[in-house]
């Protein structure tokens, strides 16, 4: 054997020509951060375009808009109305969860699909269903009726999903230590829901302050309403501008509000690692009413829209004809939805891959930026894709491409959220050892990564072209001319009260939200038979 | 040749140093294992090697091709560098064969891939995925994987560390039987000490950064070159001792040197636990020196007893602690402890010697 020592072996006297054998930094080496941080500059752009809008008036001017006593009231309207639908959700949605996930309530599987199936119905066909039937909803009572049915699956979701992970040992101590189950529900299990809570209470929050169809419906002046009237009827962008950009303030607002509420407490919930779940709580003599409460819940926010929309559908069939074109304005709704799904979904693929392999700041930041616009209120990125259009590109303006525009830049997060979960499922060193392999880069996205997440990519692609097919606000703004959605179409025939001709396309709209609530029930609560067990298993 | 060298090699995650000049010569077809506790730098080395992280200077050679010299950097898939990560990492949407297959041109799988299951001992198992594998096939999949494309070097992280003790005293024996019928040239990196002297010709002890000694595991074992080698290989009572020539005198008498030093100074001896033995004061009868000391602790290991014994001499603030294979007194009872064999001298602090020479060390030894 020969004498070997690093000294001796002198690597640099052996040295090939540098160019041919090395590679140095390639341009390819700086195409995902490039990529991924133009994805999330785009997205993120529409505020930016707000406040250049707003700042054209001046501070004066601004002041001056501020000013009017109308602001003030529109401010009081909003706070009632977030203040009540927010609380109310709260309480619905945690004593849903905690009936159908921790206690014994017969029907609990069937209770929790029906309780999450308010998502599948647009805020605007609630409202809808709610004032065609009872004209006399309407007002803050009105709208919080109608808002609280609607979205307390926000609250109701999350919240099941963590009761169902979180560790049955906690409740389990407390019991042997003395505790009551109302001590325990109070002290316990309450507290282990704190971060879902919070979550669900800022998408309640946010949806609201971004909602315009149902709150035009029952006639109640919010935010959103008075933007859509300034800028539509008055088409004063500035005045509209100045109102978006409170409204966009308010929404940061909330999302601080809501961090500064997780954090408060430890955060620490252990998820259930030993796979056995909590006992049942038996509900004792209370059963019947806990079953009572439910199938209140249940028949309010889904049994009166269904009875409403069937109501419509036999009654309007029998004396207007439903117009023969649903099915071709199906098809364009799911033409532009789908549009949007596939380029949202393209674009967050580098963002998620970006955020996944380098866990850098920069690379969080980009992320964070991108989730911060899921608080930007739909009105106002419409209103801000609609400024672009008009000052920047005049051409596209209600041309399609400016419609998938802003569906994209609506539901980015939505599909983000989705890709990266199914990367976060992904072990980091697949695509080192595909490498190691002497897979070129691309190759290894072709052949492992891409193939890996499918599931997460088909999930992101569902979920946005389901939700953009019943958007409303966004796409009466931007629409091109002459062209109807199912929404749209919908909303014409409801603001001419022509009831019995609006359902047949609320009832398209419905039926095409149904499967992406199931998908989103069954991606939250997890389901048994999905691979993730599978891969716990091994 | 497809040898690995490392030379002066650093590296920073951040704005943390992680490597600190690391040296290290692996020779073509020689088995390598990098010892050291977590966070010590042993994973950024092999992933530096392997392509994943830029050095910041030093450079990386296997075979004459220069890999990084801390500006240009060779990829990872031109490397030709095989790569077994903890978990092993297979593609979970790839059946085992598919896995195995997968670095290799489409019409070399269908000969080679049955060949490397053999290898590994999985013939049949090829249309599994990797969910239907335990841990440990799945380890040997990866293994294969890794060794498919005829790599000119494997690099190993941690590969064993999340099987069960027993599954993976067996595996790392078979994996190392495995490399060695493939030829391969190979580095493991563990904080696992039975694990490195079972699997390695070379054994690097890496700390803070730097590699402190490298040679053969015997030569680590029984002549480390300070203190932390002398513990990162096993228990050690370190006694302070004056060197005389071939002779070293400490407070359990004057000891013969393993290899004379050459010094006539102050220095410290390492005994290893077996070659201490404690005496009842019946057969102390042959012995010229014994030292005086009260047992302090037991335990009983199933093949040997450890024993803590506090002694009663001025200059020793630790216990020393002794295997012994029968039963030892009871806790109190005071022994006498003697030693046996040779000691070896560590070379004086300052002059501590790195990698190169225990390396030189090594072959002059031969």
């Amino acid at each position: 054997m020969t004498l070997t020592s690093p000294s001796s072996s002198a690597p640099l006297a052996t040295r090939p020509p540098r160019s041919s054998r090395l590679g140095g930094w390639r341009p390819g080496a700086a195409a995902l951060p490039l990529t991924a941080m133009v994805v999330a500059l785009l997205v993120a752009c529409p505020l930016g375009f707000v406040a250049l809008e707003a700042g054209q008036s001046g501070w004066d001017a601004t002041r001056q808009l501020l000013g009017r006593p109308m602001v003030l009231t529109l401010l009081g309207h909003t706070a009632a109305l977030t203040a009540v639908v927010t609380a109310a959700s709260l309480v619905l949605g945690f004593g849903a969860a905690w009936l159908v996930e921790r206690t014994d309530l017969p029907l609990r599987r069937t209770f929790t699909v029906l309780a999450a199936m308010p998502l599948a119905i647009p805020e605007f066909v609630h409202g809808y269903c709610w004032v065609s039937l009872m004209p006399s909803v309407q007002g803050l009572w009105g709208a919080s009726l109608v808002m609280v049915s609607s979205l307390y699956p926000l609250v109701f979701l999350p919240v099941a999903a963590v009761l169902r992970r979180s560790d049955a040992g906690a409740a389990e101590v407390a019991r042997s230590l003395g505790h009551g189950r109302l001590s325990v529900l109070w002290r316990v299990t309450l507290p282990q829901c704190r971060p879902a809570l919070a979550g669900g209470a800022l998408l309640v929050a946010l949806y609201l302050l971004g909602e315009y169809g149902a709150f035009a419906m029952l006639r109640y002046t919010t935010f959103a309403t008075a933007i859509f009237t300034e800028f539509e009827t008055a088409f004063d962008m500035t005045s509209a501008s100045v109102l978006a950009l409170v409204l966009i303030a308010l929404a940061l607002l909330i999302v601080l509000l809501q961090a500064w509420v997780v954090r408060q407490r430890g955060r620490v919930v252990r998820e259930r690692t030993s796979g056995r779940p909590a006992a049942p709580i038996p509900l004792g003599r209370t059963k019947p009413l806990a079953l009572l409460a439910m199938t209140a819940l249940v028949g309010t926010a889904v049994g009166v829209p269904v009875y409403a929309l069937g109501y419509w559908l036999v009654k309007g069939s029998s004396t207007t004809l439903p117009s023969a074109s649903i099915w071709s304005l199906t098809l364009t709704t799911l033409g532009y939805a789908l549009g949007a799904a596939a380029v949202a979904t393209a674009a967050a693929i580098p963002v998620a891959l970006y955020a996944w392999r380098r866990e850098t700041r920069l690379a969080r930041a980009v992320e964070q930026t991108v989730y911060l616009t899921r608080a930007l209120p739909g009105i106002a990125v419409a209103l801000a894709v609609v400024f672009f259009a008009i000052r920047y590109a005049q051409p596209l303006y209600q041309q399609a491409p400016l419609l998938v525009a802003g569906y994209v830049a609506l539901f980015f997060p939505l599909a983000l959220t989705a890709v990266r979960s199914s990367l976060a499922q992904v072990p980091h060193a697949v695509e080192d050892v595909a490498r190691s392999l002497g897979t070129r880069p691309l190759a290894v996205l072709a052949r492992v990564t891409v193939p890996l997440i499918l599931p997460g990519l088909g999930a992101a692609f569902a979920m946005v072209g389901l939700t953009a097919s019943t958007e409303l606000t966004a796409t009466l703004l931007l629409r091109p001319t002459g062209t109807d959605t199912l929404a749209t179409q919908f909303w014409t025939y409801t603001t001419g009260l022509a009831w019995g001709a609006a359902a047949p396309y609320a009832a398209v709209m419905t039926a095409l939200s149904v499967p992406a609530v199931l998908l989103l029930t069954r991606r939250t609560l997890g389901d048994s038979r999905t691979h993730t067990t599978r891969e716990a298993g091994r | 040749m497809s040898g690995l060298t490392v030379t002066d090699l650093h590296a920073h995650h951040g704005r943390n140093d992680v490597l600190r000049g690391v040296d290290l010569t692996v020779k073509d077809g020689e088995l390598a294992c990098v010892l050291g506790p977590s966070g010590c730098g042993k994973s950024t080395l092999l992933r530096i090697v392997a392509g994943f992280h830029p050095a910041t200077t030093g450079t990386v050679t296997v075979g004459d091709r220069v890999l990084d010299d801390g500006r240009r950097r060779e990829r990872a898939e031109k490397r030709r560098i095989g790569y077994v990560p903890q978990d092993g990492a297979l593609f979970p949407h790839l059946t085992a064969a598919a896995n195995i297959g997968f670095g290799l041109p489409r019409a070399e799988r269908a000969a080679r891939v049955p060949e490397l299951l053999d290898l590994v001992g999985l013939a049949g198992l090829g249309d599994r995925h990797p969910h239907q594998l335990s841990g440990g096939q799945q380890q040997r999949v990866a293994l294969a994987r890794a060794l498919a494309p005829r790599p000119d070097l494997l690099l190993l992280d941690e590969p064993f560390s999340a099987l069960d003790a027993a599954l993976r005293a067996e595996l790392r024996t078979e994996v190392a039987a495995a490399l060695r019928r493939a030829g391969a040239t190979a580095v493991l990196v563990t904080h696992d000490v039975d694990e490195a002297l079972a699997f390695a010709d070379l054994v690097a002890v890496m700390r803070d950064g730097r590699i402190t000694q490298s040679g053969t595991p015997d030569d680590l074992f029984h002549r480390p070159t300070d203190a932390h080698v002398a513990r990162a290989l096993g228990e050690a009572n370190l006694l302070p001792a004056a060197l005389n020539g071939d002779e070293a005198t400490t407070p359990l008498g004057t000891l013969l040197l393993a290899r004379p030093t050459g010094r006539d100074d102050a220095g410290t001896v390492m005994l290893r636990p077996r070659q201490l033995r404690l005496l009842t004061r019946a057969d102390t009868d042959s012995w010229t020196h014994t030292l005086r000391a009260t047992v302090a602790a037991t335990q009983f290991r199933g093949h040997d007893h450890r024993v803590e014994v506090t002694p009663a001499a001025d200059g020793l603030d630790h216990p020393l602690i002794a295997y012994t294979d029968t039963a030892p007194p009871p806790v109190g009872t005071s022994v006498h402890v003697v030693a046996t064999g040779p000691v070896h001298a560590l070379p004086a602090a300052g002059a501590a010697t790195t990698a190169p020479t225990g390396d030189l060390a090594r072959h002059q030894a031969r």
